[in-house]
């Protein structure tokens, strides 16, 4: 084979052959790639930062049940934050996928109705999330009297991640097909039922990216927490009980200014948490596919 | 015996007027194809037949349809007329789903829930199909792992599976390679002793093949409907012959 010389294979020294005689090429070939490497430095940078500066501070203690303010233990955090993230999923994934279906699949394509949800729903998440927190507060807290509690940061989340929801389950069910519609339609099957045995199914994957991308919104939030489900530190027995998530927690840890390196160790353990909550969805998410 | 009667019909998308005047009685158990250039309105008069036209936005129709007498537009349930009159589409169209929810997909919708029913339905479809063999052992995996022609059979298995009166057939061979269409021709010939077919077609040959009448299409007229044979040997108008023989299309 060696005396053969393939001749598909352009090698480095062709490569720059031809670079010579094409100048602006090689500057965009170095452009990308350099942006490419400035993106990847920086992710891994922060990552490492965190579990340098994490690891270490991670013990047993760390991990107890109870949080004291000796321990601070960032268990009722995690567990609360999988509350949390429980609540605002429940109330959002039936009301954004069903919106969505309405616009795509019921309202007449290009209404103005459709538009105006449309513009509506893209409005709402440019808005900062610290003015949810607000609107929450004054509303389930206040006004409806939940107090700071789970379910008043759960209803404020959702109302956040409605617009995320709503718009990727509607690319998701446009991008299904017309002719699974027609093929559908034409076996005599209405439109409700079109619409649960066809083409819901066929657009999971792109709900399931909307969702979790979701998951790691509310993960990450804490501006819109702080104001409706509060910052007490142990785990809420009930809906009605207030709790802090782990972003809030770290949030605390770190203005408090006497446990930055158990803020710290809170980051990993968030890093964790939404590495395998994005582990998780994803195979299930392929699970259902290959199923399909 | 007349299975369908069309009369006086006319049809608008929006402004623009797609079909003129259209009469025409197909004649069951037999295959119907229709002819004639592209957007000549063959398709579109194909879709009324079952009504799918209504799916499209500002069609507006005017006339009467008549399945067995009964007027498809005024006195029938839209979902009950498409499980009389199936339909099979120009590309493969099956479910992103197993063979067997693929052909279990329309007698589901009407009701039939228990599983003995359900296991023969899918079985004497798939017989009726030519399928049976190539996939019986495969019934649970997806049917989009299927070659196009063995695609377009499960589509007429699916369609078989209501028990219909008429299959609509738009170019159904179309995306398929020779191999392919000459097995779905032969198939057509063998469901015409159990159904009405109608059938459009873009190849002449494959009409003269298969069909016993023919309706020659052009501008939104029917300008020739007549027994293939005399269509193709004896054409009444000239412009059939012009398009048959070649002259333009």
């Amino acid at each position: 084979m060696s005396s053969l010389n393939t001749i598909n294979k352009i090698t480095f020294k062709q490569k720059m052959e031809m670079y010579k005689k094409r100048k602006g090429s090689l500057a965009v070939r170095m452009l990308v790639k350099l942006s490419a490497l400035i993106t990847f430095a920086v992710l891994i940078y922060i990552v490492l930062f965190i579990l340098i500066n994490g690891v270490g501070h991670l013990n047993a203690e760390f991990f107890s049940f109870n949080y004291t303010t000796e321990n601070v233990s960032v268990i009722p955090a995690v567990i609360n934050t999988l509350v949390i993230i429980v609540i605002s999923l429940v109330i959002s994934i039936p009301i954004g996928i069903l919106s969505a279906v309405f616009l795509v699949e019921y309202a007449k394509r290009g209404s103005k109705i459709v538009n105006l949800i449309r513009i509506t729903a893209e409005t709402l998440s440019g808005i900062p999330s610290i003015v949810y927190g607000l609107f929450g507060m004054l509303f389930f807290v206040n006004t409806l009297k939940m107090g700071y509690s789970m379910i008043s940061g759960g209803l404020t989340l959702a109302i956040m991640i409605l617009p995320l929801i709503m718009r990727t389950t509607e690319e998701a069910l446009i991008s299904v097909p017309d002719t699974y519609r027609e093929a559908s339609f034409g076996l005599g099957a209405g439109t409700l039922r079109t619409v649960f045995r066809v083409i819901l199914p066929a657009s999971l994957p792109g709900i399931l990216a909307g969702v979790i991308l979701s998951i790691g919104r509310i993960i990450g939030e804490s501006a819109a927490l702080m104001y409706t489900s509060g910052t007490v530190a142990q785990i809420a027995t009930n809906v009605m009980d207030s709790g802090r998530t782990l972003a809030i927690h770290m949030y605390l840890l770190a203005s408090e200014g006497l446990y930055t390196d158990q803020a710290y160790a809170t980051a990993v353990v968030l890093l964790v948490v939404a590495i395998l909550i994005n582990m998780s969805s994803q195979t299930i998410s392929k699970r259902i596919i290959r199923k399909g | 015996m007349n299975k369908i009667e069309v009369k006086n019909l006319d049809l608008y998308y929006g402004e623009v007027q797609a079909l003129y005047g259209v009469n025409m009685q197909i004649e069951e158990k037999e295959i119907t194809a229709f002819i004639g250039p592209s957007g000549c309105g063959k398709s579109t008069l194909l879709k009324t037949l079952n009504r799918m036209n209504d799916l499209v936005e500002g069609c507006r129709i005017t006339g009467e349809v008549l399945l067995e007498n009964t007027d498809i537009y005024k006195d029938m349930d839209v979902y009950q007329l498409r499980k009389r009159v199936g339909m099979v589409f120009q590309k493969p169209n099956p479910f992103p789903m197993s063979i067997y929810d693929n052909i279990a997909y329309g007698p589901r919708t009407h009701g039939v829930r228990s599983r003995v029913a359900l296991d023969e339905v899918v079985e004497d479809s798939l017989k009726k199909a030519a399928l049976w063999d190539e996939v019986k052992d495969r019934l649970k995996k997806s049917a989009l792992g299927l070659s196009g022609g063995q695609q377009q059979r499960l589509c007429i298995a699916r369609a078989l599976a209501v028990q219909p009166e008429v299959i609509l057939m738009d170019e159904p061979t179309s995306a398929l390679d020779p191999i392919s269409t000459a097995k779905i021709e032969d198939l057509a010939l063998e469901l015409k002793n159990a159904y009405t077919i109608v059938m459009v077609t873009h190849n002449m040959q494959q009409a003269t093949r298969i069909s016993d009448k023919t309706g020659f299409f052009l501008m939104g007229k029917v300008v020739e409907y007549g027994t293939t044979e005399q269509v193709f040997s004896m054409p009444r108008e000239k412009e059939t012959e012009n398009y048959i023989t070649g002259r333009f299309g």
